[in-house]
């Protein structure tokens, strides 16, 4: 024991900030075994595992690290993949620093234990072998399930419904599985492959995919409840939100959605090569503190931007990003410009974007969601100059499902009420990811992806 | 995949294709369209949906020839296949159910009128077209909309039908009255000035708008307008709006936001061609 409480916190291997910032492959590079095993060894396997209560998807953290440590990766995987249906993408993206390894014993006194990084590692592993043997084919059910969305609660829950035998078809609008995962969350981060081959495991366990398809368009909402003994909505929050100020419309002003989208999921990056353009510029300007923010900035950083800055209204202890990736930022020469509030976006007589008025703020006592609330100083106003503005300050639901079924219940931001069990106010009708709770995070989707995924089992099994 | 049944020249940088999409073909409606995708790599554009055979299950896409990717899809022929279409797109026009409506078409616009046309003229409306073109051989969609009721052709150069604008023939037809709302598609100064036309006559009209769009399902933001000084989102709020309610000018400027990068891919493509590397 004492040994194992001498080893220190294994770092994670990493490209080099001043090379990495002008590439978009992935900046970790991932634990060798040797690493893996060694950080492994500093779990000191709790009897009662704080780590897993704080888990969205409860994953038996001790236990695969307790596999890791013996040097047993296939038991490792069996157990990790029975608890999360997209370990290598939760190892990457996850707040771990937030969730499990916030309750880890060892980071009363040092470290706590990198559990996300073995998380990824034991993915990673099981990936690079291919199949990892599945537990036993589920009985067939002869129920049919729909699932709205093929990001990251849709996916989750599609892969739990067909573990227990139902016939799962889920319906992507893009053309392309993997929603926030393929067309927001950028390629030095998660790559498109990693994606693409946990979304292959899920169709190789039965999984109907079926992309270019929008309910609420293509198909509504009833139609599904007809076709469907049960249909889970999962389609995110899709609209981005402006700031509403003057300016905001001129060209070279982009919401974080359309400049992520056109870099990941359409390839800008790789222009002209691919078809997709996207503009280059070479002082950019990101507004926002949270995670989609730090993927901006980043984003333009490698696109070749000289000057690219983080605008927040806050300072960095309220930003709402993983500190993995504030770290990473600054690494990498992101400027953060922080305690400042933009109140217009200027321009030159061509209407293209020249710089951002700002306001300096000051933070106030805590607001309700415990946050210090910012408020502006008087006469503080400030320009930044700048030629591209992402607005990353979050998104707000779609309602184009939702409008071509009035019945649902909705609350007044247009996001679905859901019960207990993620029921909507529909029978047969379960919700849950961003749609449900505003824009959250990939493993909140998840986490109720996989408990929503029993619920619908329950009911079904009660309506035999 | 969806398989290119046939392909129509309408004019000299205007095709029709009839792609197999059973499902948008089926429950499409008038205005609608359809965010396709030629091939892996290729861009996400916007087309709209001109008609539709149920029977067949195909749809109609009518594309005009301008950068590297619409001469790309205006390419591929019969036997060919698109690798994606997302659809029907948009909200449905907003048409009326008696009286007498005018539609006017500008050069690739006109396809857009087709379809609120049939609309129209299914519900019982008396349906007047006025549509141009450059010269004669621009001018499409004549035949089509002759079944649907009175056309009224004009053209810049005089070569077919009348000389002059759409806008001056659709003066004309307002002038003469009896019209109880105006559907307008066609280039930017077009609706622009056909709204300017109908707004002292304080007459209903509709434009259908065409910005840059990535998605189709309001994810973007990219294809924002401004409508009564609100800014929408042209592929979930439109793209049909209240022409005397539409900043054209905002419309008209973003519209010009990747023209250095489209002139650029453009040019790669025309050597490529060039030199024989693509056709």
């Amino acid at each position: 024991m004492k040994e194992r409480l001498a080893i220190p916190r294994q770092a994670m291997p990493e490209q080099d900030a001043t090379d990495r910032n002008r590439n978009f492959q992935e900046v970790n590079f991932g634990f060798t075994e040797q690493i893996a095993m060694l950080e492994a060894q500093r779990c000191i396997q709790c009897k009662e595992p704080k780590c897993v209560a704080g888990c969205p998807v409860m994953v038996d953290i001790p236990r695969f690290i307790r596999f890791v440590a013996e040097g047993d990766f296939t038991a490792a995987a069996q157990s990790l993949l029975g608890d999360n249906a997209l370990p290598a993408v939760t190892g990457r993206v996850c707040p771990q620093e937030t969730q499990c390894e916030i309750e880890c014993i060892r980071g009363v006194r040092g470290a706590p234990v990198a559990i996300g990084h073995l998380e990824r590692f034991v993915a990673d592993w099981a990936r690079q072998r291919g199949a990892v043997p599945a537990a036993v084919s589920p009985a067939v059910s002869g129920r049919k399930v729909a699932v709205v969305g093929a990001g990251p609660a849709g996916l989750t829950a599609a892969g739990e419904l067909a573990k227990s035998g139902h016939d799962v078809t889920i319906y992507e609008a893009l053309h392309q599985p993997g929603g926030v995962l393929v067309y927001g969350i950028p390629e030095f981060r998660l790559p498109k492959r990693i994606v693409d081959q946990e979304v292959g495991r899920l169709q190789q366990a039965g999984v109907k995919i079926e992309c270019n398809v929008v309910i609420g368009r293509t198909y509504t909402l009833p139609e599904l409840r007809e076709r469907f003994d049960a249909v889970f909505i999962a389609n995110g929050a899709g609209l981005p939100v402006f700031m509403q100020v003057p300016g905001e419309n001129l060209k070279g002003v982009y919401s974080a959605n359309e400049y992520l989208t056109r870099v990941n999921l359409m390839a800008a990056y790789e222009f002209p090569q691919a078809d997709t353009p996207v503009l280059l510029r070479r002082r950019v300007a990101v507004i926002g503190g949270g995670n989609v923010a730090m993927d901006s900035a980043r984003t333009a950083k490698r696109l070749g931007a000289d000057s690219s800055m983080i605008v927040y209204r806050r300072t960095r202890q309220e930003m709402p990003a993983r500190a993995e990736e504030v770290h990473h930022a600054e690494q990498e020469g992101i400027r953060f410009e922080l305690l400042a509030a933009p109140v217009e976006v200027l321009g030159d007589a061509q209407h293209w974007v020249t710089g951002l008025k700002c306001v300096r703020m000051h933070l106030g006592e805590p607001d309700a969601s415990g946050r210090r609330s910012p408020t502006a100083i008087p006469n503080s106003e400030f320009t930044l100059e700048c030629d591209l503005v992402v607005v990353a300050v979050g998104t707000r639901a779609n309602p184009l499902l939702t409008a071509t079924c009035p019945d649902l219940k909705l609350n007044r931001r247009g996001n679905i009420e859901v019960d207990t069990d993620g029921m909507t106010s529909l029978p047969g009708v379960f919700a849950g990811g961003d749609i449900v709770r505003g824009a959250a995070t990939v493993i909140l989707a998840m986490g109720d992806g996989k408990r929503t995924a029993r619920a619908i089992d329950r009911y079904l099994a009660t309506k035999r | 995949m969806h398989l290119i049944t046939a392909r129509t020249q309408l004019s000299p940088n205007v095709t029709r294709l009839e792609v197999v999409a059973p499902r948008i073909a089926e429950i499409r409606q008038p205005g609608q369209f359809v965010i396709v995708r030629r091939a892996i790599g290729a861009e996400r554009i916007p087309l709209t949906i001109a008609d539709a055979d149920r029977q067949a299950g195909t749809i109609a896409l009518v594309i005009q020839a301008v950068g590297k990717s619409t001469r790309e899809l205006v390419a591929l022929l019969p036997g060919g296949t698109i690798q994606d279409i997302s659809g029907p797109l948009g909200m449905p026009t907003e048409l009326i159910t008696a009286g007498r409506a005018l539609c006017i078409g500008g050069g690739v616009g006109t396809a857009v009128v087709h379809p609120i046309a049939q609309g129209l003229q299914r519900r019982g409306v008396q349906v007047v077209s006025v549509i141009g073109g450059r010269s004669r051989e621009w001018v499409i969609f004549e035949e089509e909309l002759r079944r649907l009721g009175e056309v009224l052709v004009c053209t810049d150069d005089g070569s077919y039908g009348r000389k002059g604008f759409v806008t001056d023939v659709a003066r004309e037809v307002l002038a003469a009255g009896g019209v109880d709302i105006v559907y307008a598609v066609g280039p930017v100064p077009m609706m622009r000035a056909v709204a300017n036309l109908t707004r002292p006559l304080n007459l209903h009209t509709i434009v259908s708008l065409n910005p840059v769009m990535v998605d189709g399902t309001g994810m973007c933001g990219g294809c924002r307008v401004s409508v009564g000084g609100e800014t929408k989102f042209a592929c979930v709020d439109g793209p049909e709006f209240d022409g005397h309610q539409v900043d054209f000018d905002l419309l008209w400027d973003r519209l010009g936001t990747y023209r250095t990068q489209e002139q650029h891919a453009l040019s790669l493509h025309e050597e490529a061609c060039r030199v024989g590397l693509k056709t």
